[in-house]
């Protein structure tokens, strides 16, 4: 090799040259994670929240992160799982949105197509055996119409009135399916933000990886607004009667 | 062989401001049958005048679909049409896939707008020897376009390119205030009368010679050829009979 060429780190060598950094690697497990998020639609849009807390390992790393991200005027998204990856398709989203603007023709991306180019980077990745270590759940109004859909690391896709990611999945989504579920017409913004405080309040019980400081997102046809962080009031003096876990 | 000493390659100017490969590309434009198209508040219709080059040979195609909600209107080489219309049938297909969303209209001319400047750029190329009229339906409503050899590309409310186009521009100058109102069938019709203005003595419209495109909101893109365009032919002649009494 040319001695005084300039090895730039993102340029891509050849196996050659690559042999001497060992073999190839991928992320096998996530590293910094944040935990679940929860979302359903309501009378007038749709609600969203995750707390605020980065994990690292079972280490409450970083307390102050913002898991919901307003993509555009019409869509947010919510975040788990690695919050590095999250923060590379933060950026793409980025991307997105400003050549979006940058065309200048009145001509806004709409909450489905949102989703639909989330799902397509994310199957994407999987498909070359490299994924985004997350579960994302995009929510928004779209032409009149609420949207809620769920991707994850596999590029699985579905929609639903009321979706939940992570620990989520077994915590929120039965208390979602007595109380959403064939009545997303009818709950109230004030019955909303209740049934949506009672489920973060569950898994802040029960999931280890949760944190008493969370922020709540909603999407109406006004627009999209994400909460200062917030807490719940708790109660723990149940914690006195449970014996029996090697305490 | 040369006009003159500053059309040797599309990237150099004369010192009148000419580049004089884009101006030839311009005449070739005008070398092809008329096309017209026209919008109303709902639908946006292409009309367009075939030729066969014998006897005995069919006619050329003249209005080509690009996707469900645009399709594109020829005047000039056919060959280079094809070439942008793969180009935005790739490109609509695109965001389809993408964003699960028709391609904005103002985009997909946009896009064939710079193919087109950058062979007026750089050395070694040729400007594309077609001129288009593109119609669509996006979420803003309904477009007209037209693109040429220079890269130039203008939106109207209605608009004709080709051979005596200056004929069918001129009715609809005197008439594109009523368009915004008419109905589908009666823009048709309007489209027509315009495109009757550039025909030759001693040539008329009829079923075999004239081709109809139209798209709008609940309306996919539609061509119509052959019988297909009969009754049109025959609205045209009822009108046109009402005028003359």
């Amino acid at each position: 090799m040319d001695p005084v060429s300039l090895e730039l780190p993102h340029t891509l060598r050849g196996p050659q040259a690559t042999a001497g950094y060992g073999p190839t690697t991928r992320t096998t497990q996530p590293i910094v994670t944040g935990t679940s998020v929860v979302a359903f639609k309501y009378k007038d849009g749709i609600m969203m929240a995750a707390d605020c807390l980065a994990s690292y390992g079972s280490l409450a790393r970083f307390r102050n992160e913002n898991r919901l991200m307003k993509v555009n005027e019409t869509t947010v998204l919510g975040v788990s799982g690695d919050m590095g990856d999250f923060q590379h398709m933060k950026h793409k989203l980025e991307d997105v949105m400003t050549h979006e603007y940058d065309m200048d023709d009145g001509q806004a991306l709409g909450t489905k197509s949102v989703y639909k180019c989330l799902s397509n980077i994310m199957y994407g990745r999987r498909t070359n055996i490299n994924p985004l270590w997350n579960s994302f759940i995009v929510g928004g109004v779209d032409g009149g119409e609420r949207v809620l859909g769920y991707v994850d690391l596999y590029g699985t896709t579905y929609m639903a009135d009321s979706l939940a990611t992570g620990f989520g999945k077994h915590l929120a989504v039965p208390i979602l399916r007595r109380r959403v579920e064939g009545r997303a017409d009818e709950i109230t913004e004030e019955e909303a933000v209740a049934i949506m405080d009672d489920c973060m309040r569950v898994l802040l019980y029960r999931d280890c990886r949760a944190f008493n400081k969370l922020r709540r997102a909603k999407v109406t046809a006004q627009g999209v607004e994400i909460s200062e962080p917030y807490s719940l009031a708790t109660n723990w003096s149940y914690a006195e009667s449970i014996v029996g876990y090697g305490v | 062989m040369f006009r003159n000493q500053y059309d040797n390659d599309a990237s150099t100017w004369s010192p009148q401001g000419c580049i004089f490969q884009v101006d030839y590309a311009s005449e070739a434009v005008k070398q092809g049958t008329a096309v017209v198209g026209l919008k109303s508040k709902t639908h946006v219709v292409l009309v367009a005048v075939k030729r066969s080059p014998s006897e005995l040979a069919s006619y050329q195609k003249k209005i080509i679909r690009i996707d469900d909600h645009m399709g594109i209107a020829v005047a000039g080489l056919t060959s280079d049409a094809r070439v942008l219309s793969n180009y935005l049938r790739t490109e609509a297909m695109r965001s389809k896939m993408v964003y699960g969303r028709a391609l904005p209209v103002g985009r997909a001319v946009s896009a064939i707008g710079d193919k087109a400047q950058t062979n007026t750029q750089e050395y070694g190329r040729r400007p594309y020897g077609v001129g288009l009229l593109v119609i669509g339906h996006d979420d803003t409503g309904p477009h007209l376009y037209e693109f040429s050899p220079s890269g130039i590309v203008s939106e109207y409310y209605g608009y004709s390119i080709g051979a005596r186009s200056q004929s069918a521009r001129t009715n609809l100058e005197r008439n594109f205030e009523r368009f915004e109102e008419l109905s589908l069938q009666e823009l048709v019709v309007q489209g027509l009368r315009a495109l009757r203005d550039t025909m030759p003595q001693g040539k008329q419209l009829d079923s075999m010679n004239t081709s109809i495109g139209f798209v709008g909101m609940d309306t996919k893109m539609t061509i119509l050829d052959g019988d297909g365009t009969q009754p049109y032919l025959d609205q045209l002649d009822e009108a046109e009979a009402m005028d003359t009494e």
